[in-house]
């Protein structure tokens, strides 16, 4: 089950030739698998590509129609090596994941898919993570297609280009036997456009033709000699037939401008931003007309030697326009010229800068020095004088600095991960600081304000292992973290069995809430709910024992947060040898929520008896010291200034976002902190007993009450 | 392929013909912003746009600060299609919607705002980041500020409260935020279109259309900093109650000390009052007035901070005034509202106490608390029985009964070791005042002001107590200067600056140099 329902989603993936698509761009890409007669499709999910994954998850019956066969991977790794189906069969298939995190679990895979090469079209759909909004390294995918000799299309972000680059994708991969990477940025995952739609087509060679009459061919297998085959192959037969195909099908584009004697190179996936770029100078229309000739290459591995001379001959200067580095297209073009004699000069890093995402300000000053020294006479007078393109902040602007907070990603209300860091928060008091290495998902909020613990992230599910060199006689023992997710995805064996082979000391402490969480909540072999096309509720504290591990504790509620204490002191002070694993378990708020509140609502229109729970502060108890906020960090638990005029300081606060998880009770009493925190239980239709039982409450209570309160001394 | 593109059949000056009409939404994670973004993106298709709209949401969508871009443009007769911008260009932005104040002087900030074209439409409530909320002080944002920076940096301002508006009316923040933007008439539709792409898109519709009213009328709003809340509506008055004891202290208070004082005199007296007893606000107020030879002129702000922090002091935070807190009838009456629990539904209160032996042996009588103090071995076995979190469902009579009966301790609290150590305490750190006082009265001032600094229950109350102490300590070393003071006063923020007391001890060191 994913975070959100995609019903209207897979409606649109039935859409019929001549019918206007208008949704998001990945979606444009998965319903144009399905128009290219796509015989499978794999993936793990991330940002940016998650969509695609839970759309397909959703869409089993149109998939069945289609006799698709969709899977979620354990991992890139098992994604890549899905691909290899269409090694010996004339199949298509398409994985997807987020790049290069994903690229780099995936590269033994591709290594070998690329070697053999392949018979039906195989394209690896990579959602390229890099810039405002990354959640991981800033690498560029492209070094992958170079090193593997796999083709990389970038096509101009808009949604037709997209779904055509994934309809050559699968013919360039088919005429060049060789797979295809379509590499696609964050905002073009999540673009919204629209396009004109093809029927959907069943794949002509199903899998099961190919599993009836199996094939062989042990050329096509990576092993010497045929490997050092294939090596020679690649350049003799694959790259040509590549090129010609690129060329024939006029893959990349030229548009032609008056200014003749300059040029643009650029990759296609950043045809908007430079061409608004040039709007913005009065060079270029929002419709596509341009004053200055462009070359936009859709397909930026390989470069196709004969169009760049042809577009840079006769040019005095082009500015090529790469983003991220190393520049190996800069690189290239510039040997490509020399070679072919031309002398165009080439601007590109220098007058953009190496490293970084190209925002439209990044471009924009890029493209003036290029003009301005190139083709001052293009510039508009108002700009052409002017060394900044854009103006400086006024000083009220700037005095913003000192009052806008940071707000990065945090928790959100009702975490069951909050009460894990809150007990290591209290542990740490006890036994002092501890060596943590964290690892790829929500918990890694935990290295921010108000917890600041972690110290290292290596990867995802690589946690324990990138604490296995702690692994000595010491006084301290290391905590590794790792999610449920990171755990299937590789760190039972590369954490788990890695450190019960080598005999680790240290702690484990596996996140388990029940979904794959920072990718947007898909299942994973351990998930507790019920899933039509997948195996679940497999218990991660089996797996642990299973290869080996003896010191395991579950925790079943992670917001008892005194138990969470005193089981990683125990884990952190034991004599036994070995991993020390906790398996804390609870379920993602987020889709906790999405899953039972409008159960609670229809219950309670329905008039049946229901409790909502959340939590409070008493004001005037609380003193404004904050120690409960800085062992949370929940959006609902916030402060607000005091109308006691004897108090300074703001009070702490529970607005009603609350869901009432009892982190915060939890943690005032586990921490000993203070009284000011409640929990109202809130009873929606109560009962003729709940009614009876609470009269009699009142009165009781009520009596007390007004008996004293006719003592106090009450000011005007 | 022709250089330029000439519209046909265009008027080119009219809005989004010739050059796209862009928006930008700055909200956190969580705030509905892409519900927000549909609606303007169908709301646009309906006018014959052409709508783009793109997000970078990932792991942004926890919590964190995030920004939707939309692009529309109006639809070309020969229907080519516009090639439109994934990201907004600084000083190119026509709209910019904050769901919060902080999320608008973070659009200021990265130049989105600008003064020739730039609508700016913020939500003027604050959602506290973590950095805001983890300060032991206050370390709340000055909202001044935006607002300063949004009257240089914008075309038009539009501020309300919109969080309040979509509580009020059942929905989502979106939806106000949906209605403020046709409020503003920011976008060339007419205010059907943006019910009917309501109506379109789907969710929540009936709610979102009571919001969506609620955003169009609040446009109205002025957009300047809310009002402060008013000390002056919590404070009680120094006026007689008709109680003739309380009345006569009133009385005295009115007759001895300045009239700028009396706020605060009044809001001491009746807390100690409450605190105690009649006997109590008496003492107060011979506590106070032993400021009073010390007052140069017509200054009263030795005397309040004397009113202020006196009367905090006394009301110390014990067992007893908890328990009679938590019972109060007006209390259960506040829980009531603040869930906001309706009529017919019942509500059940629990507390999470953690009562230590500390607190058991600080309500016992005197001689024998310093008896068992002084017996560690003891007192740990009993902390054993008593250390542990309970929860008290004060709601039922069971559980009302001991924490009433607690309450009606307080008649005995003169007796208590706790209350031996917190007049001990007290009158060191009076005495130390009325020391500075004789010379220097603004170091009198800030001295008493540092009793800011003990707050919190167990743990952190000791390392407020022990931050004071320092700070007391080296306040006192630092009298001799004309500027101790503001030194003082520097000591002070240093210490709630963080919670381990680092800062405060970096900046004793200084002090040492001086």
């Amino acid at each position: 089950m994913a975070e959100r329902s995609f019903a209207k989603e897979v409606a649109d993936l039935r859409l019929g030739a001549g019918e206007e698509f208008r949704g998001e761009g990945i979606l444009a890409i998965t319903k144009a698998l399905l128009q290219s007669g796509v015989g499978y499709v794999g993936g793990y999910q991330g940002a940016p590509i998650s969509h695609l994954m839970d759309v397909l998850s959703d869409a089993q019956e149109v998939l069945a129609e289609l006799g698709v066969h969709f899977e979620t991977s354990a991992s890139e790794a098992a994604a890549g090596a899905m691909l290899s189906a269409s090694v010996m069969y004339p199949i298509r298939g398409a994985v997807t994941w987020k790049s290069t995190a994903g690229t780099n679990v995936a590269a033994d895979a591709l290594a070998n898919l690329a070697s053999g090469g392949v018979k039906g079209g195989a394209l690896i759909i990579i959602g390229e993570d890099y810039g405002e909004g990354s959640s991981i390294m800033q690498e560029r995918s492209h070094a992958f297609a170079m090193k593997s000799q796999i083709w990389l299309l970038d096509p101009r972000p808009n949604l037709e280009s997209m779904v055509k680059a994934v309809e050559d994708g699968f013919e360039l991969s088919e005429a060049s036997n060789t797979p295809v990477m379509l590499e696609v940025r964050i905002r073009a995952c999540h673009v919204h456009g629209r396009f004109i739609a093809k029927d959907n087509k069943p794949a002509p060679f199903t899998l099961a033709q190919a599993l009836e009459n199996p094939q062989r061919d042990t050329n096509r297998i990576v092993l010497p000699p045929a490997a050092f085959a294939q090596e020679k192959e690649k350049i003799a037969h694959r790259l040509p037939a590549a090129i010609e195909f690129i060329k024939r099908r006029r893959l990349n584009e030229t548009f032609d401008g008056e200014l003749g004697d300059i040029g643009i190179v650029l990759q296609g996936g950043l045809y908007n931003g430079v061409m608004r770029s040039l709007q913005q100078i009065g060079l270029a229309d929002v419709w596509g007309g341009t004053r200055v000739p462009l070359y936009v290459m859709n397909v930026t591995h390989p470069l196709i030697d004969s169009e760049l001379t042809a577009f840079c001959a006769g040019k005095s200067a082009v500015l090529m326009v790469e983003e991220g580095q190393p520049e190996f297209i800069e690189t290239a073009l510039h040997a490509i010229l020399r070679k072919a004699g031309i002398s165009t000069k080439i601007y590109g890093k220098g007058v953009l800068p190496v490293a970084g995402e190209y925002t439209a300000e990044v471009v924009s000053a890029g493209l003036h020095a290029f003009l301005a020294a190139e083709k001052p006479e293009a510039l508009p007078e108002h700009i052409r004088g002017r060394n900044e393109p854009v103006q400086p902040l006024a000083d009220e602007i700037k005095a913003l600095a000192s009052v806008v907070p940071p707000r990065p990603p945090g928790f959100c209300t009702g975490c069951p991960e909050r009460p894990i860091f809150a007990a290591m928060k209290l542990v740490e008091q006890e036994l002092g600081p501890h060596h943590v290495s964290a690892d790829i998902g929500c918990h890694l909020f935990s290295i921010l304000p108000p917890f600041n613990i972690g110290t290292t992230t290596m990867g995802y599910g690589l946690g324990p292992a990138s604490a296995s060199a702690f692994n000595v006689k010491a006084g301290k023992r290391p905590i590794a973290m790792i999610g449920d997710g990171g755990f299937w995805h590789n760190g039972l064996a590369s954490g788990v069995g890695n450190a019960v082979f080598n005999q680790h000391d240290g702690v484990i402490m596996v996140v388990d809430n029940y979904y794959s969480s920072a990718t947007g909540g898909q299942d994973v072999l351990s998930s507790r709910a019920d899933n039509r096309s997948r195996s679940t509720k497999h218990p991660i504290t089996k797996a642990v024992k299973g290869v080996g591990a003896t010191w395991v504790r579950q925790i079943d509620r992670t917001y008892d947060v005194a138990k969470m204490r005193d089981t990683l002191k125990e884990a952190l002070t034991t004599q036994e040898k070995g991993p020390k694993i906790i398996v804390a378990s609870s379920e993602c708020m987020l889709n906790k929520q999405r899953r039972v509140k409008p159960l609670f609502n229809s219950a309670v229109k329905a008039g049946r008896r229901m409790v909502r729970e959340r939590f409070g502060v008493d004001e005037d108890v609380c003193t404004g010291d904050h120690a409960c906020i800085r062992l949370s960090g929940c959006p609902s638990l916030s402060v607000k200034r005091s109308a006691d005029p004897l108090k300074d300081d703001p009070v702490a606060a529970v607005d009603n976002s609350c869901v009432g998880c009892g982190n915060c009770g939890e943690v005032a009493e586990a921490a000993v902190l203070c009284p000011s925190f409640y929990r109202a239980d809130i009873i929606h239709n109560p009962t003729a007993f709940d009614r009876g039982l609470s009269r009699i409450r009142e009165a009781v209570i009520g009596f007390l009450q007004r008996r004293r309160d006719r003592r106090r001394v009450v000011f005007s | 392929m022709n250089a330029m593109t000439p519209i046909r059949d265009g008027d080119e000056t009219e809005a989004g013909v010739a050059e796209p009409i862009t928006v930008a939404v700055l909200a956190m994670g969580g705030q509905g912003g892409s519900v927000l973004v549909d609606w303007i993106v169908a709301l646009a298709e309906s006018q014959g746009f052409v709508a783009q709209s793109t997000s970078v949401p990932g792991v942004a969508q926890r919590t964190g600060a995030t920004i939707y871009y939309v692009e529309m443009i109006k639809e070309r007769p020969d229907g080519r299609d516009p090639v439109l911008a994934l990201m907004a260009t600084p000083g190119k932005v026509d709209i910019v919607i904050g769901a919060e104040l902080m999320e608008a002087g973070r659009a200021m900030q990265r130049g989105l705002v600008s003064p020739d074209r730039t609508t700016l439409i913020a939500s003027s409530h604050r959602s506290y980041a973590v950095a805001e909320k983890i300060a032991p002080g206050d370390g709340i944002a000055d909202d001044n500020k935006v607002y300063t920076a949004a009257q240089v940096a914008a075309k038009r301002f539009v501020a309300f409260d919109m969080e309040a508006l979509a509580e009020r009316t059942g929905s989502a923040i979106s939806a106000v935020m949906f209605g403020a933007l046709a409020g503003a008439d920011a976008l060339p539709f007419p205010r059907e279109s943006y019910e009917a792409a309501i109506r379109k898109v789907g969710v929540g519709v009936k709610a979102s259309l009571r919001a969506f009213a609620a955003g169009v009328d609040g446009v109205a709003n002025p957009a300047e900093p809310p009002p402060k809340p008013n000390m002056g509506e919590a404070s009680p008055k120094l006026e007689p109650i008709g109680d003739a004891q309380v009345d006569a202290l009133i009385m005295r208070a009115r007759s001895e000390f300045p009239a700028e004082a009396h706020a605060m005199l009044a809001a001491g007296l009746s807390r100690v009052i409450d605190f105690q007893d009649v006997d109590y606000g008496r003492e107060y107020l011979d506590m106070v007035a032993t400021f009073l030879p010390f007052q140069r002129g017509d200054d009263v702000i030795l005397i309040r901070a004397a009113a202020k922090y006196i009367a905090g002091a006394m009301a110390y935070d014990d067992v007893i005034r908890v328990a009679d807190l938590k019972t109060r009838a007006s209390r259960f009456k506040r829980v009531r509202a603040e869930v906001i629990a309706a009529p017919d539904q019942l509500v059940a209160v629990t507390e999470f106490m953690h009562p230590r032996i500390e607190e058991v042996i600080g309500t016992l009588p005197t001689r024998l608390g310093l008896w068992l103090e002084t017996r560690p071995r003891l007192l740990r076995a009993l902390d054993r029985v008593v250390n542990r979190g309970r929860r008290v469902r004060t709601t039922t009579v069971h559980w009302f009964l001991p924490l009433y009966l607690l309450a009606g301790l307080r008649r005995f609290r003169r007796g208590t070791l706790r209350h031996r150590h917190e007049v001990a305490h007290r009158e060191a750190w009076l005495e130390a005042a009325r020391t500075a006082a004789v010379s220097d009265p603004a170091l009198a001032t800030a001295i008493i002001e540092l009793r800011r600094l003990v707050k919190g229950y167990s743990d952190t109350h000791a390392r407020g107590l022990s931050k004071f102490d320092k700070a007391l300590a080296a306040a006192m070393r630092l009298r001799t200067r004309h500027d101790a003071a503001d030194w003082v006063r520097r000591l002070r923020d240093a210490a709630l600056a963080d919670e381990d007391g680092k800062t405060l001890d970096g900046a004793i060191a200084t002090v040492a140099t001086l």
